[in-house]
This record gives structure tokens, sequence and C-alpha cells, in this order.
């Protein structure tokens, strides 16, 4: 009983603050809608035994992404009025393609035959004597671990990217050198300098 | 909490789940209240001050005092503030801070929720933390406390990863998430706790452990935005930061939230580090004292530690703080995690 | 080289392990706090506080109406009225100092030929209104009278640097 109410609670609050990410008006409230929804699918996991899972959905997407997105949107000042003003005008067109892509996919989920015994093949059931963390473990680090290594090395090299594109070293900009400041000494810093009278510091 | 329901039926179950939490919570608001006085007592005493010593003998009394102050003013909402997000912020924050304190075991199965991941689930929360001061900086519609918020949430999401890389430090050396596994894993002695771990033949395991609570502890001040990394408050430039706009209880619930988490962070060395409820020694006297009592001894003495980090160190600047986290703590404790991952396998192998 | 013994430094926290040590040391140290509704600290003879209106030893208001005082506060706070008195002496029918406005630099006092408007010691006169602060002739005088003794000391103390 408990878990079905839970399931429903959160399956709902899933869908309904993700079409509220659609209709915000504000950009900032949109994306707060998507941590709810994000939120909402970690507690799904939850519910799935995937704790896991659950765990590594919040923390880099609602602890690391969302909080991104956070940063850039409240910094843009967007009016979505003035944004949308003329986007009725494309409604036909949008509506046509958002019309092709929904039968599409009903075509593929009415279509859809599996094979006896394939759903057993696909799933990689949690082994009966291990918590899922360790059969993740085993899956990743030991079977898939090549694959794994693939991924985290691709995503290396976007990341190398993504630097090599935006840094920029300009010349003449004075920037911080925290050893040459720590290093700092009194001698350095302070001269006591015994001043005549009348005659200033030349 | 489940097994409550399943073991004692949906009524009585429900109800006894909810009281141990309501038990939890109250003993935390209470102990919070003495602590925070106890910061300023600290505080004031390094600075040869008294503290406040009128409310109540010694002005034990000083917290309720300010607390009673607080909830009768008026909570003033700006103009042009988004007020339902203005007034969730600090709700957010309050509610974040003590979500957390579900998986910390303070003695032998005193913990409301033992979870299997619960140090991820820890690391999950606390990464959630941020959003009630970035939510609360932007919903205030004001420039000092939006740059404060942002300043908190760069810095929050920065320290968030060398805390991350700590935290599998030390799950590498247990082998579990499990917080009170980590406890357990400790017994024996002070010398078996994880910051000198002399149990981890056949290597000197706390040239590792030792540098890694340092980070740990260096990570959490900035992690909680207590001095010398209270940036976003930083009175001599943002006035108060994302508080400015903030009064009454809403300040109210901001301010508990952050010194439970300062709390929490001081739970979490004590659970990771120092052998959690474990007594020094394993023999007659020490034993004597019950486990929740050295437990909270601990973390007492981390406040403190807190506490006077916040009367000695000078507050950092922008670029000190960005260059700490991203480019000491990280590579460091990366290289931590890969040795102590090369060590574990080792030691598992021979 | 310097860089090297700088990060070993900064990675065993010397400084912060200082500073601690000194925080310590503090921390024990007997407080020069003042527990200052029940104790208090000296005056000087020379402290410039609340206003005081004083009279001569037989009861006569020592003032004359020479509006010097008026004239000088650099604030503005004092406003005079005078005519004749029945026996023919130029006395004041109104001495009001609104001290909200005062900068309590003393420059009244200083002004005065005859001694007649002080600042007295005390110092705690806080009010919850505003207009409690808009003191009258009957009030300074009042003041005057309760504070005469503290303030004529005051006077005989600081008169040989005069």
């Amino acid at each position: 009983m408990l878990p079905a109410a839970a399931f429903y609670i959160l399956a709902a609050s899933a869908v309904i603050s993700a079409f509220m990410v659609v209709t915000a008006r504000n950009p900032v409230r949109a994306v707060l809608f998507l941590i709810v929804t994000f939120f909402s699918a970690a507690g799904l996991f939850v519910l799935l035994g995937a704790e896991f899972l659950a765990m590594i959905l919040v923390i880099v997407y609602v602890g690391a992404v969302a909080v991104l997105f956070l940063f850039v949107v409240m910094m843009l000042d967007i009016d979505f009025a003035t944004l949308k003003a003329g986007s009725t005008g494309y409604l036909p067109l949008g509506g046509l393609i958002a019309l092709v892509l929904a039968a599409q996919l009903a075509l593929v989920g009415l279509a859809w035959v599996s094979a006896d015994g394939a759903a057993l093949q696909f799933q990689a059931p949690t082994p009966e004597d291990t918590h899922n963390i360790a059969a993740l473990g085993a899956l990743i680090y030991d079977r898939y671990v090549l694959f794994f290594q693939l991924a985290g090395l691709v995503l290396l090299v976007a990341m190398m990217g993504a630097i090599v594109l935006t840094l920029r070293h300009r010349d003449g900009v004075k920037r911080q050198d925290m050893h040459r400041q720590v290093n700092r000494t009194r001698a350095e810093a302070v001269d006591v300098i015994d001043v005549k009278r009348g005659e200033g510091i030349g | 909490m489940y097994e409550f329901v399943t073991q004692h039926g949906p009524v009585w179950g429900t109800v006894m789940a909810i009281g141990q939490i309501m038990a939890f919570v109250i003993v935390l608001l209470l102990s919070l209240a003495f602590l925070l006085l106890m910061d300023r007592k600290v505080w004031a005493a390094v600075q040869m001050r008294k503290g406040p010593n009128t409310v109540g003998a010694f002005g034990l009394l000083q917290s309720f005092a300010d607390f009673i102050k607080f909830v009768l003013k008026e909570i003033i909402v700006p103009a042009g503030a988004d007020r339902p997000l203005f007034l969730l912020a600090p709700l957010l924050t309050f509610v974040f801070a003590f979500v957390t304190w579900a998986v910390i075991p303070v003695a032998p199965g005193w913990v409301i929720s033992d979870l299997n991941v619960g140090i991820l689930y820890v690391f999950a929360i606390s990464s959630l933390g941020v959003y009630g001061i970035i939510i609360g900086g932007w919903a205030s519609n004001s420039k000092y406390p939006f740059l404060g918020s942002l300043r908190s949430a760069a810095q929050m999401v920065s320290y968030e990863v060398s805390i991350g890389f700590v935290l599998v430090t030390v799950l590498l050396m247990v082998g579990s998430m499990n917080l009170s596994a980590v406890v357990e894993a400790q017994a024996g002695g002070f010398w078996n706790w994880h910051v000198l771990s002399a149990g981890m033949l056949p290597w000197p395991a706390f040239l590792i452990t030792i540098p890694m609570f340092v980070i740990f502890f260096i990570s959490a001040l900035a992690e909680t935005n207590r001095p010398p990394f209270d940036l976003p408050e930083a009175e001599s430039e943002l006035v108060a930061g994302y508080q400015v706009e903030y009064s009454s209880t809403p300040y109210l619930l901001f301010m508990i939230g952050e010194y439970l988490n300062i709390v929490l962070m001081c739970a979490l060395m004590t659970v990771l580090f120092f052998g959690g409820w474990h007594a020094p020694f394993d023999f007659a006297p020490f034993t004597w004292i019950h486990p929740v009592f050295w437990f909270a001894i601990k973390v007492v003495f981390f406040f403190f530690m807190f506490a006077m980090v916040k009367a000695l160190v000078p507050r950092y600047r922008y670029d000190q703080l960005m260059r700490l986290g991203w480019k000491i703590f990280l590579p460091t404790s990366l290289a931590a995690v890969a040795v102590m991952g090369g060590i574990v396998v080792y030691s598992n192998a021979g | 080289m310097s860089r090297i013994a700088q990060t070993l430094r900064g990675a065993a926290l010397l400084d912060f392990w200082g500073a601690f040590a000194l925080g310590m040391k503090y921390l024990f140290r007997k407080k020069p706090t003042i527990n200052y509704p029940f104790e208090k600290g000296r005056l000087s003879p020379r402290f410039r506080g609340q206003h005081a209106l004083r009279r001569y030893p037989d009861g006569e208001e020592r003032c004359i109406a020479c509006k010097l005082c008026e004239a000088v506060c650099p604030a503005q706070a004092i406003t005079i009225e005078a005519e004749p008195r029945e026996d023919g002496s130029r006395r004041t029918t109104r001495y009001d100092i609104d001290m909200v406005k005062c900068i309590y630099c003393g420059f009244c006092a200083e002004a005065c030929p005859v001694d007649a408007i002080v600042e007295g010691p005390n110092f705690e006169f806080a009010t919850e209104t505003r207009e409690e602060l808009y003191y009258d002739k009957a009030k300074l005088l009042d003041n005057g009278d309760r504070w005469e003794r503290e303030i004529a000391r005051n006077l005989e103390l600081d008169a040989r640097y005069r």
C-alpha cells in the first residue's frame, strides 16, 4: 500500500513539474521545477530499489548540473513575454512537427513485439547475496571496465576541449601570484626612512 | 522507518516513526541552542570579552531569548521580491539541514534510517543545501543578496568536490557506504580510528588519512560558509550576503539551518575519522560511559575547533578560496583516492 | 626552494597552530569586560553628557539670557527667548535644547560667562520617543538641581586647567 502511494505521489509530481518546466513564465522557476522533476525521478529510483542511482541522480543532476543551469538563467534577464510575442505564428508548423513525432512514438510503442524471454536477457538483475551498489560496481569495473574507461576518456577529452576552446590568455592582465604574495617579507614591503624636516623624500 | 510500518502496522508504525523523528529533532534543536551559545562564548573569550551572560545563569538561556525575539518580530518581504520563493528558501535550508541527520548514527542502533547508501545520501543532501542560499539570494531581488548567493553557490559546488573525494577515501577503507558500518570498522581503541588507522597494515595509512581529515575540516568550513570562508556574507563588501533582506523567522530558519549544517559536519568528522560513538580505549573506565556521550563529546570538540577557527583566522580573498579548492584540495584528495584504492587492493590481495 | 618551504609550512598548518596557541592563551585570560548596568566605568570630570541649567546657592538661576550659547551652538539646538522680570533683572522666558540635534561639543558650556549651562555627567537619558528629548527650561533646571553636587565637583576638579 505504502510503496504504491509513494509511487503515485512521486510519479504525479514528476509529470506535473515537468509540465510546469515548459509552461512556467519565469525561467528561474522553470529550472526549479526541473529540479523537482529530478527529485521525483530519484524517488522513483529508490522505490525500484536502486538507491545508488537515485543518489547519483541527486548529486550529479540536482547538486551540480541544475546549480549551473540556475546560475546562468539567474544572470540572464529574459523577458518571456517579448520572446514569445511572435511565437503563435509558428504554431501550425510546430504543431505539425509535434504531431508527427507523437505519431512516430505511438507507432513504435504499438508495433513493438518482443520475443519470449527477451526481457530477461536485457535486464541485469541484482544478485541475491549483495546489494545493488556492489552489483553495479562488479558490472562497471569488472565486466564492462573497458567501456567505462573509454567513456571516461571521451568525457576527459570533451572537458579539455571545452577548456581549450574557451581559455584565452590575454596580455596586460594583472594576475595573482600567490607564492609571491605570501612570501613577501617585512623587509621587502616596509621601508622606514628618516625624513629631514623641510626636505621631503625627494 | 519502513520496518516500523511493517512490524507494527500502518498506524502504530507511523506514529512510532514520527515520534522517533520528533524526539531526534527536539534533542538536536535543544543542543543547538547551547552550541550556539558556546560558539559565541568561545569567540568572546578569545577576544577577552565575556559574551552573553545576562539571560539565565552564565547566559545559558540566551539562545531561547533570541529565539523568542526572532519569532515575535515582523516578517518583511521586500517589494519586488518573489514572495513564495523568498519564503521557501529559508525553509529549504532548514529542512535539508535536518534531513541529513536521518542517517547519522549517534550510538549503536541509534539511527533513524540505517541506509545502505548513507554516505552518498549525506553527500546528496548536503549538495542540495546550496539551493536555499541561491534561491534566497535571487528571490530577494536585490543586488547584495544576489552577489552573495552567486559566490556561495560557486564556493559550495567547488568544495563539494573535495569533500566527495574525502568521503570516497573513507568508504574505500571500510568497504561500505553504511555509516553505522563505518563506525563499527573503527572499534577497539583510538589507534583504530580512521584518522590513525593503525589497523590498515602494511602501510602507515595515517599518512593519507590525516591530510584527508584536514582537507575535510577545511572544506567543511567552506561548505558551511563559516569564517574564514564566509565570503557569501562578507559584511565589509556584501553587507550580509544572501541574508540581507531576511528578518524575523525566515532569518531564524536560515541561521538554524546554517548552524545545524556546522554541527552535522562535526558529526561527520566524528563518524568518518574519529570513531563515532567508540571510546578512545576499549576497557573498563571508558566503556562505562554511554556511547552517545562519547559521540557528543567528540562533536562538541569539533564544534569548539570550528569556533576557534572563526575567532582566529582572517577571511580569505575569493580568488584564494577558489585556488585552495580547485588547485590544492582537489588534486590532493584525488591522489589520495587513487593511493588508498591501491592500498586496499594490495592489502586485500596480500 | 622558498616555494617548497612555503608549501610545507602551509601544509603543516603552522600558522594556524601558532594562532591557536595564542587564542587558547587569551581564552583563559581574565576578561576586562565591565558588567555595564551593574558596574560602570570611571568618568572624566570633563565628560560631556546631559545638559543642565544651574542655580546660585540662594536658588536664583544663573542664566542671564546673554544668548552666547545660542550663538555658538554649531548644531543650532538651543533656542532662547528673554525679557526683563518684575524686579528688572534680565532672565530667560524660554530655554529649549533639542537634544536630538545636539552634538555634545560642549561649546555652550565654554561660552557661558556665569557657568549656567553645563554638560553634566549623566549619559543614561535615552527615551522611547523623540518628544521627550526636546528639553525645556523646567527640565534643564530640574537636571541642574538633581546633578548639582556632581557638576560642582567636576567644575572644581577641572578649574585649574581652565
